[in-house]
């Protein structure tokens, strides 16, 4: 599902955020990413979305490398991932149905089916009865756990998450987790960049540590052709 | 994408340019009022010249021939000399003012009846008065047509009055000319107008954007919002310049109406109709369209998602 190939990744400004990381994940994975806040978690995350371009090497989302998608294809490709951000990025100025809704109303779903759809996702964060609420009028786990329905609502085959918890009290972190977990047993394949060991371990995924844009712990099993060609 | 899905986004683009646009009221009349005027003044240029045109009706098109025929030539004569200028080409029409025709006139229109009554004898010509084809109405046409008359025994004088005619169209000319480098030069601004609120507008729903292109919105649909956007301003400009013109054209109507009247004309004031009504709707919103293109091609590029 995706696949890191001696990948780089120099800012503008120089600074080296990953150096030559190399790691596979499988379909249907739950994977943690942890490190250091620096470590270069957050860039890891922005190549698989298509936010950043690596510097050097080959990300391959989804059957297909990043280096070369056209900027026209950038769309739809990221129909395919749903995002779910620290500070959830979520329009104050709109009621929780539509912020969920927008995945949705921009690939041109029918309202019938938007309708459905929203619902269902507010239903598995716990959050259905609050559509009309405005994102201000909910409590900070809340409006973090509107962000996961938004990025959940067009069943994307890909999860991608910065710290999801990091604004949650450990209960609710715990079932925002457990609701990653429960996506990933479902055949989704989700990322969840943290920096909370205990919580990751918890669930007994695989954990990609990254210290300094280094790869130190878990790039195991890489594919055999992956081995081959070195 | 299935065409009702395409509608239903076109609708709900419209719908939400509308809502923000009503959403703040003031900003936006402010914008329709500065678009509405920058319209209105080359379209009341135009409405100048094209009743100015049609208050001299046609002048261009009826610039007659006076033929004064030399005073021992008879009427009998005259009328075998019409039937030779009719063969003539370039003539539509030729018509005989007999000599004693032409006093009646004179006597009536001068106002030296008492003096014309004085002379011992009638001291005008016979005349053939000719019509030019269209065609043949150029200058060089009609001077052509003079010279040609001219060299005919019978004839004393040929007149022609086109001269303030042609002036009078070649200052139409003019006019017709300023009109659309005025246009030009208001539709440029017009379009730098809505170019520049779209600008803000983006600039304000930067957030709206970035989130909208992280969930993998296109260019092409966050883009239509505004397009929309800049359609409705250019409509409501054009609304605005309507109203305007009208408004001038009611207040210009019955002083007209009299000046016509004391040149003895029934010419009345119009304002803007059918197509030149379409073309100012129909320009206004393409430039708004443009503009807001121009607009969104240039600063959405910009906008890209940051995590």
């Amino acid at each position: 599902m995706i696949q890191f190939e001696r990948v780089s990744k120099r800012y503008p400004n120089g600074r080296e955020a990953l150096t030559n990381v190399s790691f596979f994940v499988d379909r249907g994975e739950l994977v943690f990413i942890t490190g250091r806040s620096g470590a270069g978690k957050s860039t890891l995350l922005k190549l698989i979305a298509m936010l950043e371009r690596p510097t050097r090497g080959t990300v391959t989302v989804n059957g297909r490398s990043t280096g070369v998608l056209k900027v026209r294809h950038i769309p739809a490709f990221r129909r395919h991932i749903g995002v779910v951000f620290q500070d959830h990025k979520l329009l104050a100025d709109r009621p929780v149905f539509d912020n969920v809704a927008l995945p949705l109303v921009v690939a041109g779903a029918p309202l019938k089916e938007i309708d459905k759809r929203v619902r269902a996702a507010l239903d598995q964060v716990g959050l259905l009865g609050k559509e009309r609420l405005a994102p201000m009028e909910l409590s900070v786990g809340e409006q973090q756990r509107v962000g996961i329905a938004r990025a959940i609502v067009g069943k994307p085959p890909l999860i991608v998450a910065d710290e999801p918890t990091g604004n949650l009290d450990p209960d609710l972190a715990l079932e925002v987790m457990r609701l990653f977990k429960r996506f990933s047993e479902v055949g989704v394949t989700v990322l969840v960049a943290t920096h909370d060991l205990h919580l990751a371990r918890e669930f007994g995924s695989r954990e990609l540590t990254l210290a300094s844009g280094q790869l130190t712990g878990g790039a195991a099993d890489p594919l055999p052709s992956l081995v081959a060609s070195r | 994408m299935t065409l009702s899905t395409l509608a239903t986004r076109h609708t709900q683009a419209l719908l939400g340019a509308l809502g923000r646009l009503a959403r703040a009221p003031l900003a936006t009349v402010l914008t329709l009022l500065v678009i509405g005027l920058a319209l209105a003044l080359p379209a009341a240029l135009g409405l100048l010249v094209r009743n100015a045109e049609s208050a001299t009706g046609g002048f261009g098109r009826a610039v007659d021939m006076s033929v004064y025929l030399k005073s021992g030539v008879s009427l009998a004569r005259a009328d075998e000399l019409a039937v030779n200028a009719r063969a003539v080409p370039g003539v539509a029409a030729v018509k005989v003012i007999s000599a004693a025709e032409g006093l009646q006139q004179f006597r009536q229109y001068s106002g030296f009846g008492a003096a014309l009554d004085a002379l011992p004898s009638n001291p005008l010509p016979n005349v053939l008065r000719i019509v030019p084809r269209p065609r043949s109405s150029g200058i060089t046409a009609l001077e052509g047509l003079r010279r040609t008359f001219a060299r005919w025994p019978e004839v004393g004088m040929v007149q022609l009055d086109a001269q303030w005619v042609l002036r009078f169209d070649a200052i139409l000319a003019l006019a017709r000319r300023l009109v659309s480098i005025a246009a030009v030069l208001f539709g440029a601004g017009v379009l730098a107008v809505i170019g520049n609120t779209i600008r803000l507008e983006i600039l304000n729903r930067r957030d709206e954007i970035e989130v909208t292109k992280l969930v993998g919105g296109s260019n092409a649909f966050v883009r239509r919002p505004f397009l929309y956007t800049g359609m409705l301003y250019g409509f409501g400009g054009a609304l605005l310049a309507w109203a305007v013109l009208e408004g001038a054209v009611l207040g210009l109507q019955a002083p007209v109406a009299h000046l016509a009247s004391l040149y003895g004309s029934g010419f009345a004031l119009t304002g803007l109709a059918g197509r030149e009504l379409a073309a100012l709707f129909c320009g206004s919103m393409a430039l708004g369209w443009l503009g807001a293109w121009l607009s969104a091609h240039r600063h959405l590029r910009d906008i890209e998602p940051r995590a």
